[in-house]
Protein backbone atom coordinates (compact mmCIF):
# COMPACT_ATOMS: atom_id res chain seq x y z
CA UNK A 1 0.00 0.00 0.00
CA UNK A 2 1.56 3.40 -0.85
CA UNK A 3 1.12 6.19 1.46
CA UNK A 4 -0.53 9.06 0.00
CA UNK A 5 1.41 12.63 0.99
CA UNK A 6 -1.66 13.64 2.95
CA UNK A 7 -0.82 11.06 5.37
CA UNK A 8 3.13 10.96 4.94
CA UNK A 9 2.76 15.23 6.22
CA UNK A 10 1.13 13.81 8.68
CA UNK A 11 3.49 11.56 10.38
CA UNK A 12 6.19 13.45 9.69
CA UNK A 13 4.63 15.72 12.21
CA UNK A 14 3.52 12.81 14.59
CA UNK A 15 7.04 11.09 14.71
CA UNK A 16 8.62 14.38 14.87
CA UNK A 17 7.03 15.79 17.65
CA UNK A 18 8.08 12.39 19.83
CA UNK A 19 11.14 13.08 20.47
CA UNK A 20 10.00 16.47 22.69
CA UNK A 21 7.07 14.46 23.88
CA UNK A 22 9.50 11.77 25.16
CA UNK A 23 12.16 13.75 26.83
CA UNK A 24 9.10 16.26 28.16
CA UNK A 25 7.49 12.68 29.56
CA UNK A 26 10.93 11.30 30.99
CA UNK A 27 11.19 15.07 33.00
CA UNK A 28 8.02 14.66 33.91
CA UNK A 29 8.75 11.06 35.78
CA UNK A 30 12.04 12.42 36.65
CA UNK A 31 13.75 10.17 34.65
CA UNK A 32 16.12 13.13 33.24
CA UNK A 33 19.17 12.98 36.07
CA UNK A 34 20.50 16.27 37.96
CA UNK A 35 19.00 18.27 35.87
CA UNK A 36 16.39 17.53 34.15
CA UNK A 37 14.76 21.28 33.03
CA UNK A 38 18.57 22.09 31.14
CA UNK A 39 18.35 18.42 30.02
CA UNK A 40 14.80 19.00 28.11
CA UNK A 41 16.54 22.60 27.25
CA UNK A 42 18.71 21.53 25.76
CA UNK A 43 17.26 18.60 24.10
CA UNK A 44 14.36 20.79 22.73
CA UNK A 45 17.05 23.23 21.10
CA UNK A 46 19.18 19.99 19.60
CA UNK A 47 15.79 19.25 17.62
CA UNK A 48 14.84 22.33 16.66
CA UNK A 49 18.29 22.31 14.97
CA UNK A 50 18.43 18.52 13.38
CA UNK A 51 14.47 19.97 11.89
CA UNK A 52 16.15 23.16 10.36
CA UNK A 53 18.73 20.87 9.18
CA UNK A 54 16.37 18.53 7.69
CA UNK A 55 14.34 21.49 6.29
CA UNK A 56 17.66 22.44 4.49
CA UNK A 57 18.39 19.60 3.13
CA UNK A 58 15.18 19.49 1.05
CA UNK A 59 16.60 21.40 -1.95
CA UNK A 60 20.24 19.09 -2.51
CA UNK A 61 18.01 15.76 -2.17
CA UNK A 62 15.90 17.15 -4.85
CA UNK A 63 19.31 18.15 -6.71
CA UNK A 64 21.70 15.72 -6.35
CA UNK A 65 19.66 12.30 -5.66
CA UNK A 66 16.54 13.51 -7.25
CA UNK A 67 13.89 12.98 -5.07
CA UNK A 68 11.60 15.85 -4.68
CA UNK A 69 10.18 16.09 -0.89
CA UNK A 70 9.63 19.49 -0.91
CA UNK A 71 5.77 18.90 -0.03
CA UNK A 72 7.21 17.95 3.62
CA UNK A 73 9.53 21.53 3.69
CA UNK A 74 6.87 23.29 5.13
CA UNK A 75 6.21 20.16 8.18
CA UNK A 76 9.93 20.00 8.66
CA UNK A 77 10.61 23.86 8.90
CA UNK A 78 7.04 24.13 11.33
CA UNK A 79 8.71 21.46 13.43
CA UNK A 80 12.13 23.51 13.53
CA UNK A 81 9.77 26.52 15.03
CA UNK A 82 7.82 24.21 17.20
CA UNK A 83 11.16 23.21 18.68
CA UNK A 84 12.57 26.53 19.13
CA UNK A 85 9.52 27.72 20.38
CA UNK A 86 9.46 24.93 23.42
CA UNK A 87 12.59 25.21 23.97
CA UNK A 88 12.51 29.53 24.74
CA UNK A 89 9.38 28.52 26.82
CA UNK A 90 11.83 25.31 28.66
CA UNK A 91 13.95 28.61 29.36
CA UNK A 92 11.13 30.94 30.32
CA UNK A 93 8.93 28.93 32.27
CA UNK A 94 10.99 26.28 34.44
CA UNK A 95 14.37 27.46 33.88
CA UNK A 96 13.80 31.59 35.04
CA UNK A 97 10.43 30.82 36.05
CA UNK A 98 8.88 33.46 34.26
CA UNK A 99 10.93 35.83 35.61
CA UNK A 100 10.71 38.55 32.78
CA UNK A 101 13.26 40.94 33.71
CA UNK A 102 15.81 38.02 34.23
CA UNK A 103 14.84 36.81 30.84
CA UNK A 104 15.09 40.66 29.06
CA UNK A 105 18.19 41.08 30.95
CA UNK A 106 19.43 37.88 29.37
CA UNK A 107 18.82 38.75 26.01
CA UNK A 108 19.49 42.31 25.91
CA UNK A 109 23.21 41.42 27.68
CA UNK A 110 24.38 37.89 26.16
CA UNK A 111 25.35 37.34 22.90
CA UNK A 112 24.26 33.69 22.84
CA UNK A 113 20.68 34.32 23.83
CA UNK A 114 20.01 37.64 22.11
CA UNK A 115 21.53 35.30 18.83
CA UNK A 116 19.09 32.91 19.91
CA UNK A 117 16.28 35.28 19.85
CA UNK A 118 16.86 36.52 16.77
CA UNK A 119 16.62 33.18 15.27
CA UNK A 120 13.54 32.69 17.08
CA UNK A 121 11.82 35.58 15.94
CA UNK A 122 13.14 34.71 12.25
CA UNK A 123 11.45 31.23 12.83
CA UNK A 124 7.97 32.58 14.04
CA UNK A 125 7.62 34.85 11.33
CA UNK A 126 8.26 32.20 8.97
CA UNK A 127 5.52 30.02 10.75
CA UNK A 128 3.36 32.66 10.97
CA UNK A 129 3.41 33.10 6.97
CA UNK A 130 3.81 29.41 6.54
CA UNK A 131 -0.12 29.32 4.99
CA UNK A 132 -1.64 29.17 1.36
CA UNK A 133 -3.23 32.80 2.24
CA UNK A 134 0.60 34.26 2.97
CA UNK A 135 1.86 32.62 0.07
CA UNK A 136 -1.15 34.18 -2.09
CA UNK A 137 -1.00 37.48 -0.32
CA UNK A 138 3.37 37.42 -0.12
CA UNK A 139 3.58 36.89 -3.69
CA UNK A 140 7.49 36.40 -4.99
CA UNK A 141 8.23 38.48 -1.39
CA UNK A 142 6.88 35.36 0.20
CA UNK A 143 9.64 33.78 -1.61
CA UNK A 144 12.53 36.41 -0.17
CA UNK A 145 11.22 36.48 3.32
CA UNK A 146 11.43 32.29 3.55
CA UNK A 147 15.04 32.86 2.54
CA UNK A 148 15.50 33.98 6.29
CA UNK A 149 15.65 30.36 7.12
CA UNK A 150 19.04 30.23 6.29
CA UNK A 151 20.04 33.44 8.85
CA UNK A 152 17.64 31.28 11.41
CA UNK A 153 20.14 28.43 10.90
CA UNK A 154 22.96 30.36 11.08
CA UNK A 155 22.06 32.05 14.03
CA UNK A 156 20.99 28.64 15.45
CA UNK A 157 24.63 27.70 15.13
CA UNK A 158 26.23 30.45 16.93
CA UNK A 159 23.94 30.48 19.20
CA UNK A 160 24.75 26.80 20.29
CA UNK A 161 28.72 27.27 19.74
CA UNK A 162 28.22 30.50 22.13
CA UNK A 163 26.07 28.63 24.75
CA UNK A 164 29.05 26.22 25.73
CA UNK A 165 32.31 27.00 27.57
CA UNK A 166 35.20 26.05 25.37
CA UNK A 167 34.88 23.87 22.36
CA UNK A 168 33.08 20.67 22.95
CA UNK A 169 32.66 18.91 19.40
CA UNK A 170 28.72 18.66 19.39
CA UNK A 171 28.07 22.60 18.16
CA UNK A 172 31.03 22.49 16.11
CA UNK A 173 29.39 19.33 14.07
CA UNK A 174 25.84 21.03 14.01
CA UNK A 175 27.37 24.62 12.80
CA UNK A 176 29.51 22.18 10.07
CA UNK A 177 26.70 20.57 8.82
CA UNK A 178 25.04 24.15 8.52
CA UNK A 179 27.73 26.05 6.99
CA UNK A 180 28.02 23.12 4.22
CA UNK A 181 24.24 23.46 3.34
CA UNK A 182 24.09 27.28 3.49
CA UNK A 183 27.76 26.98 1.22
CA UNK A 184 25.57 24.80 -1.15
CA UNK A 185 23.38 27.73 -1.52
CA UNK A 186 25.58 29.67 -2.72
CA UNK A 187 27.40 27.39 -5.47
CA UNK A 188 26.47 28.33 -9.18
CA UNK A 189 23.63 27.31 -11.14
CA UNK A 190 23.47 23.45 -10.37
CA UNK A 191 23.51 21.21 -13.63
CA UNK A 192 21.56 18.62 -11.82
CA UNK A 193 18.99 20.17 -11.24
CA UNK A 194 18.50 20.82 -14.94
CA UNK A 195 18.67 16.60 -14.68
CA UNK A 196 15.50 16.57 -12.55
CA UNK A 197 13.73 18.72 -14.42
CA UNK A 198 14.48 16.56 -17.84
CA UNK A 199 13.54 13.06 -16.09
CA UNK A 200 10.53 14.09 -13.96
CA UNK A 201 10.29 10.61 -12.75
CA UNK A 202 13.64 9.14 -12.40
CA UNK A 203 12.83 5.84 -11.73
CA UNK A 204 14.89 3.39 -13.12
CA UNK B 1 34.28 -0.32 67.48
CA UNK B 2 31.61 0.54 65.02
CA UNK B 3 29.69 1.31 68.37
CA UNK B 4 31.87 3.77 69.48
CA UNK B 5 31.75 5.71 66.33
CA UNK B 6 28.14 5.88 65.72
CA UNK B 7 28.26 7.63 69.42
CA UNK B 8 31.15 9.67 67.92
CA UNK B 9 28.82 11.25 65.02
CA UNK B 10 25.38 11.09 67.17
CA UNK B 11 27.67 13.95 69.35
CA UNK B 12 26.35 17.45 68.78
CA UNK B 13 27.81 18.60 65.75
CA UNK B 14 28.41 22.49 66.06
CA UNK B 15 26.80 24.12 63.38
CA UNK B 16 27.93 27.33 61.91
CA UNK B 17 25.03 29.78 61.48
CA UNK B 18 26.60 32.77 59.26
CA UNK B 19 24.21 35.95 59.31
CA UNK B 20 23.84 35.57 55.54
CA UNK B 21 21.97 32.06 55.95
CA UNK B 22 18.02 32.85 55.79
CA UNK B 23 15.90 30.52 57.60
CA UNK B 24 14.15 29.30 54.49
CA UNK B 25 17.23 28.07 53.38
CA UNK B 26 17.38 25.81 56.39
CA UNK B 27 17.02 22.51 56.83
CA UNK B 28 13.96 20.79 59.15
CA UNK B 29 15.38 19.17 62.36
CA UNK B 30 13.94 16.15 61.03
CA UNK B 31 15.13 15.97 57.91
CA UNK B 32 18.33 16.76 59.31
CA UNK B 33 18.40 14.47 61.92
CA UNK B 34 17.32 11.34 59.15
CA UNK B 35 20.32 12.85 57.37
CA UNK B 36 22.76 12.49 60.25
CA UNK B 37 21.16 8.59 60.36
CA UNK B 38 22.45 8.05 57.33
CA UNK B 39 25.31 9.70 57.44
CA UNK B 40 26.35 8.17 60.26
CA UNK B 41 25.41 4.81 58.65
CA UNK B 42 27.65 5.18 55.97
CA UNK B 43 30.56 6.59 57.85
CA UNK B 44 30.02 3.67 60.56
CA UNK B 45 32.12 0.88 58.33
CA UNK B 46 35.27 3.45 57.38
CA UNK B 47 38.38 3.68 58.77
CA UNK B 48 40.91 6.41 57.54
CA UNK B 49 43.38 4.78 55.70
CA UNK B 50 41.74 1.69 55.56
CA UNK B 51 41.60 1.69 51.58
CA UNK B 52 43.17 -1.31 49.41
CA UNK B 53 46.17 0.02 47.70
CA UNK B 54 45.11 -0.44 44.49
CA UNK B 55 41.21 -0.62 44.20
CA UNK B 56 39.82 2.48 42.34
CA UNK B 57 36.75 1.60 44.11
CA UNK B 58 35.19 3.96 46.59
CA UNK B 59 36.32 2.75 50.06
CA UNK B 60 34.70 4.04 53.30
CA UNK B 61 36.65 7.22 55.04
CA UNK B 62 34.97 8.65 58.31
CA UNK B 63 36.38 12.16 59.42
CA UNK B 64 35.54 14.07 62.67
CA UNK B 65 33.00 16.54 63.27
CA UNK B 66 33.93 19.90 61.72
CA UNK B 67 32.78 23.10 62.57
CA UNK B 68 31.82 24.17 59.04
CA UNK B 69 28.85 22.25 58.41
CA UNK B 70 26.18 24.05 56.70
CA UNK B 71 22.39 23.10 57.74
CA UNK B 72 21.16 22.79 54.13
CA UNK B 73 19.92 19.75 52.65
CA UNK B 74 22.42 17.74 51.21
CA UNK B 75 22.78 17.32 47.29
CA UNK B 76 21.85 13.61 46.92
CA UNK B 77 24.77 11.26 46.34
CA UNK B 78 23.58 9.96 42.75
CA UNK B 79 23.24 13.68 41.45
CA UNK B 80 26.76 14.51 42.92
CA UNK B 81 28.36 11.66 40.81
CA UNK B 82 26.45 11.85 38.02
CA UNK B 83 26.69 15.84 37.18
CA UNK B 84 29.92 17.11 36.98
CA UNK B 85 32.31 18.90 35.25
CA UNK B 86 35.45 17.16 34.57
CA UNK B 87 36.68 17.84 30.97
CA UNK B 88 39.23 15.32 31.08
CA UNK B 89 36.47 12.83 30.86
CA UNK B 90 34.43 14.97 28.19
CA UNK B 91 32.08 17.56 28.06
CA UNK B 92 28.67 16.84 28.90
CA UNK B 93 27.62 16.48 32.54
CA UNK B 94 27.40 12.69 32.96
CA UNK B 95 30.55 12.00 30.88
CA UNK B 96 32.57 12.04 33.87
CA UNK B 97 30.45 9.30 35.86
CA UNK B 98 30.42 7.18 32.34
CA UNK B 99 34.20 7.89 30.72
CA UNK B 100 36.11 7.46 34.25
CA UNK B 101 35.58 4.22 34.79
CA UNK B 102 39.38 3.32 33.40
CA UNK B 103 41.45 5.86 35.51
CA UNK B 104 43.36 4.17 38.13
CA UNK B 105 43.81 6.84 40.85
CA UNK B 106 45.64 4.87 43.23
CA UNK B 107 48.36 4.26 43.78
CA UNK B 108 49.12 8.44 43.74
CA UNK B 109 51.89 10.71 44.71
CA UNK B 110 51.59 14.59 44.57
CA UNK B 111 54.51 16.64 44.18
CA UNK B 112 55.05 20.04 46.36
CA UNK B 113 58.09 22.01 45.14
CA UNK B 114 58.61 26.04 44.13
CA UNK B 115 59.42 28.33 46.54
CA UNK B 116 59.82 26.11 49.91
CA UNK B 117 61.99 24.79 52.29
CA UNK B 118 61.20 21.20 51.83
CA UNK B 119 60.07 20.43 48.61
CA UNK B 120 58.63 16.32 48.75
CA UNK B 121 56.73 14.04 46.83
CA UNK B 122 54.04 12.36 49.33
CA UNK B 123 52.34 9.36 48.39
CA UNK B 124 48.36 9.00 48.75
CA UNK B 125 48.93 6.85 52.50
CA UNK B 126 50.94 9.91 53.94
CA UNK B 127 48.66 12.20 52.64
CA UNK B 128 45.84 10.47 54.09
CA UNK B 129 47.54 10.65 57.55
CA UNK B 130 48.78 14.28 57.14
CA UNK B 131 45.95 15.85 58.76
CA UNK B 132 42.56 14.73 60.73
CA UNK B 133 39.92 13.90 58.12
CA UNK B 134 36.93 16.45 59.07
CA UNK B 135 33.72 16.37 57.10
CA UNK B 136 32.60 19.52 56.09
CA UNK B 137 29.36 20.28 54.25
CA UNK B 138 30.31 23.22 51.83
CA UNK B 139 27.52 25.26 49.24
CA UNK B 140 29.11 24.31 46.00
CA UNK B 141 28.45 27.04 43.06
CA UNK B 142 29.48 26.11 39.60
CA UNK B 143 30.23 29.10 36.86
CA UNK B 144 27.41 27.85 34.83
CA UNK B 145 24.72 29.22 37.59
CA UNK B 146 23.78 25.55 39.21
CA UNK B 147 24.74 24.90 42.67
CA UNK B 148 25.34 21.62 45.16
CA UNK B 149 25.70 20.99 49.02
CA UNK B 150 28.20 17.98 49.50
CA UNK B 151 29.39 16.88 52.49
CA UNK B 152 33.14 16.90 51.80
CA UNK B 153 35.67 14.47 53.86
CA UNK B 154 39.22 16.37 53.88
CA UNK B 155 41.62 18.56 55.73
CA UNK B 156 42.81 22.23 55.40
CA UNK B 157 44.90 22.69 52.66
CA UNK B 158 47.11 24.64 55.37
CA UNK B 159 48.21 21.86 56.68
CA UNK B 160 50.11 20.73 53.67
CA UNK B 161 51.34 23.68 52.88
CA UNK B 162 52.93 24.32 56.69
CA UNK B 163 54.84 20.94 56.19
CA UNK B 164 56.86 21.87 53.25
CA UNK B 165 57.26 25.70 54.78
CA UNK B 166 56.78 28.22 51.80
CA UNK B 167 59.53 30.82 51.19
CA UNK B 168 59.01 34.59 52.22
CA UNK B 169 59.00 34.85 48.31
CA UNK B 170 56.10 32.62 47.97
CA UNK B 171 52.82 34.76 46.81
CA UNK B 172 50.54 32.00 45.00
CA UNK B 173 50.14 28.18 44.83
CA UNK B 174 49.86 26.71 41.41
CA UNK B 175 47.57 23.17 40.94
CA UNK B 176 47.98 20.89 38.23
CA UNK B 177 45.76 17.78 37.11
CA UNK B 178 47.07 14.60 36.19
CA UNK B 179 47.17 14.00 32.29
CA UNK B 180 46.64 10.50 31.24
CA UNK B 181 45.05 10.47 27.75
CA UNK B 182 45.03 6.69 27.86
CA UNK B 183 42.83 6.96 30.84
CA UNK B 184 40.91 10.04 30.20
CA UNK B 185 39.05 10.08 26.85
CA UNK B 186 37.96 14.07 27.40
CA UNK B 187 42.47 14.72 26.45
CA UNK B 188 43.08 15.00 22.63
CA UNK B 189 40.49 14.88 19.90
CA UNK B 190 40.38 17.87 16.67
CA UNK B 191 39.56 20.44 19.19
CA UNK B 192 41.41 20.22 23.10
CA UNK B 193 38.99 21.57 25.00
CA UNK B 194 41.59 23.05 26.96
CA UNK B 195 45.42 23.31 27.30
CA UNK B 196 46.09 20.73 28.93
CA UNK B 197 47.23 19.94 32.24
CA UNK B 198 44.24 21.58 34.01
CA UNK B 199 46.19 24.70 36.01
CA UNK B 200 44.64 26.41 38.53
CA UNK B 201 45.95 28.83 41.27
CA UNK B 202 45.20 30.35 44.77
CA UNK B 203 47.08 33.41 46.44
CA UNK B 204 48.90 31.81 49.05
CA UNK B 205 46.63 33.67 51.64
CA UNK B 206 43.67 32.17 50.22
CA UNK B 207 45.47 28.93 50.25
CA UNK B 208 46.15 29.28 53.40
CA UNK B 209 42.32 30.24 55.01
CA UNK B 210 40.52 27.70 56.78
CA UNK B 211 38.09 26.36 54.46
CA UNK B 212 40.08 25.80 51.66
CA UNK B 213 40.46 22.13 51.74
CA UNK B 214 42.18 19.10 49.90
CA UNK B 215 39.23 16.70 49.79
CA UNK B 216 40.02 12.95 49.87
CA UNK B 217 36.21 12.07 50.04
CA UNK B 218 32.70 12.69 50.11
CA UNK B 219 29.78 11.11 51.70
CA UNK B 220 31.42 8.75 53.74
CA UNK B 221 33.59 7.85 51.29
CA UNK B 222 36.60 8.23 48.99
CA UNK B 223 36.57 10.70 46.17
CA UNK B 224 35.04 8.70 42.98
CA UNK B 225 36.72 9.19 40.07
CA UNK B 226 34.40 12.08 38.01
CA UNK B 227 34.40 14.00 41.54
CA UNK B 228 38.66 14.10 41.17
CA UNK B 229 40.09 11.26 42.37
CA UNK B 230 42.29 10.48 44.63
CA UNK B 231 42.34 13.92 46.00
CA UNK B 232 40.70 17.65 44.83
CA UNK B 233 40.48 21.31 45.72
CA UNK B 234 37.20 22.75 47.58
CA UNK B 235 36.92 26.73 47.75
CA UNK B 236 33.83 26.54 48.68
CA UNK B 237 33.56 30.89 48.38
CA UNK B 238 34.56 30.14 44.63
CA UNK B 239 33.37 29.13 41.42
CA UNK B 240 33.70 25.22 41.44
CA UNK B 241 35.97 25.32 38.70
CA UNK B 242 38.85 26.73 40.99
CA UNK B 243 38.08 23.50 43.05
CA UNK B 244 40.82 21.31 41.06
CA UNK B 245 40.58 17.72 40.72
CA UNK B 246 43.24 14.83 40.88
CA UNK B 247 45.87 16.91 41.59
CA UNK B 248 49.45 15.78 40.97
CA UNK B 249 51.64 18.53 41.33
CA UNK B 250 51.29 21.73 43.96
CA UNK B 251 53.77 24.79 43.65
CA UNK B 252 54.14 27.59 45.61
CA UNK B 253 55.22 30.22 42.83
CA UNK B 254 56.27 33.90 43.11
CA UNK B 255 53.69 35.42 40.42
CA UNK B 256 50.55 34.70 40.02
CA UNK B 257 49.66 31.36 38.48
CA UNK B 258 48.44 30.66 35.11
CA UNK B 259 44.91 28.80 35.31
CA UNK B 260 43.07 26.48 32.67
CA UNK B 261 39.78 28.62 32.33
CA UNK B 262 41.62 31.96 32.35
CA UNK B 263 43.63 30.48 29.61
CA UNK B 264 40.60 29.57 27.08
CA UNK B 265 38.61 32.77 27.95
CA UNK B 266 40.64 35.44 30.11
CA UNK B 267 37.07 37.39 29.54
CA UNK B 268 34.50 35.23 30.72
CA UNK B 269 37.10 33.11 33.72
CA UNK B 270 38.90 35.73 36.27
CA UNK B 271 42.11 34.65 38.22
CA UNK B 272 39.95 35.17 41.68
CA UNK B 273 36.45 34.06 40.25
CA UNK B 274 34.70 34.21 43.89
CA UNK B 275 30.94 33.51 43.49
CA UNK B 276 29.66 37.28 43.00
CA UNK B 277 25.91 38.03 41.85
CA UNK B 278 27.05 41.37 41.41
CA UNK B 279 29.68 40.63 38.44
CA UNK B 280 27.84 38.60 35.64
CA UNK B 281 29.06 35.79 33.16
CA UNK B 282 29.25 37.40 29.47
CA UNK B 283 26.49 33.71 29.18
CA UNK B 284 24.93 33.65 32.68
CA UNK B 285 23.54 36.19 34.82
CA UNK B 286 25.20 35.01 38.17
CA UNK B 287 22.55 36.51 40.21
CA UNK B 288 20.68 33.68 40.77
CA UNK B 289 21.58 29.70 40.92
CA UNK B 290 19.27 26.65 40.43
CA UNK B 291 20.21 24.23 43.30
CA UNK B 292 20.41 20.43 41.87
CA UNK B 293 18.53 18.18 42.95
CA UNK B 294 15.57 19.85 45.13
CA UNK B 295 12.45 18.32 44.70
CA UNK B 296 9.15 20.15 44.40
CA UNK B 297 7.79 21.58 41.20
CA UNK B 298 7.46 19.93 37.73
CA UNK B 299 10.75 19.06 36.63
CA UNK B 300 12.49 19.12 40.30
CA UNK B 301 12.26 22.83 39.33
CA UNK B 302 12.00 24.44 42.84
CA UNK B 303 13.07 27.53 40.91
CA UNK B 304 15.93 29.25 41.32
CA UNK B 305 17.50 30.90 44.40
CA UNK B 306 19.21 33.95 45.29
CA UNK B 307 22.70 33.52 44.87
CA UNK B 308 25.27 34.82 48.17
CA UNK B 309 28.19 37.08 47.71
CA UNK B 310 31.33 34.76 48.13
CA UNK B 311 28.75 31.57 47.99
CA UNK B 312 27.24 32.64 51.42
CA UNK B 313 30.80 32.25 53.02
CA UNK B 314 31.30 36.15 53.03
CA UNK B 315 31.73 36.37 56.60
CA UNK B 316 34.76 34.37 56.48
CA UNK B 317 36.73 35.43 53.42
CA UNK B 318 35.41 39.22 52.46
CA UNK B 319 38.21 40.62 54.43
CA UNK B 320 40.95 38.58 52.32
CA UNK B 321 39.69 41.04 49.64
CA UNK B 322 39.54 44.60 51.17
CA UNK B 323 40.33 47.34 48.82
CA UNK B 324 40.40 44.98 45.70
CA UNK B 325 37.72 45.93 43.02
CA UNK B 326 35.93 42.73 42.10
CA UNK B 327 34.24 43.63 39.08
CA UNK B 328 37.90 43.93 38.07
CA UNK B 329 39.28 41.39 39.85
CA UNK B 330 36.81 38.99 38.63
Amino acid sequence: MRLSPRIINWLVYVIGLQPGLWTFYLGVVDQLGADPVKVLEHTLGEWALRFLILTLLITPIRDLIGLNWIRYRRALGLLAFYYAAAHFATYLILDQSLDLAAVGADIVKRPFITVGMAALVILTTLAVTSNGYSIRKLGVNWRRLHRLIYLAAALGAVHFILAVKSWPPEPLVYAGIIAVLLLYRLLPKRRSRRRVVAQPNPRG
Amino acid sequence: MLEIRNEQLRCPVLIRRPADILPSEMTSRSVYMRRREFLAGALSAGVVGGIAASSAAAAPLTGVKSQYVLDEKLTPLEDVTTYNNFYEFGTGKSDPSQNSGNFKPLPWTVTIDGLVNKPQTLDYDALLKLAPMEERVYRMRCVEAWSMVIPWLGFPLKALLDRVEPQGSAKYVAFETIVRPDQMPGIGGFFPVLDWPYREGLRLDEANHPLTILAFGLYGETLPNQNGAPMRLVVPWKYGFKGIKSIVRISLVEEQPKTAWNMQAPSEYGFYSNVNPAVDHPRWSQATERRIGEGGGLFGGGGRIPTLPFNGYGEQVASLYAGMDLTKDY
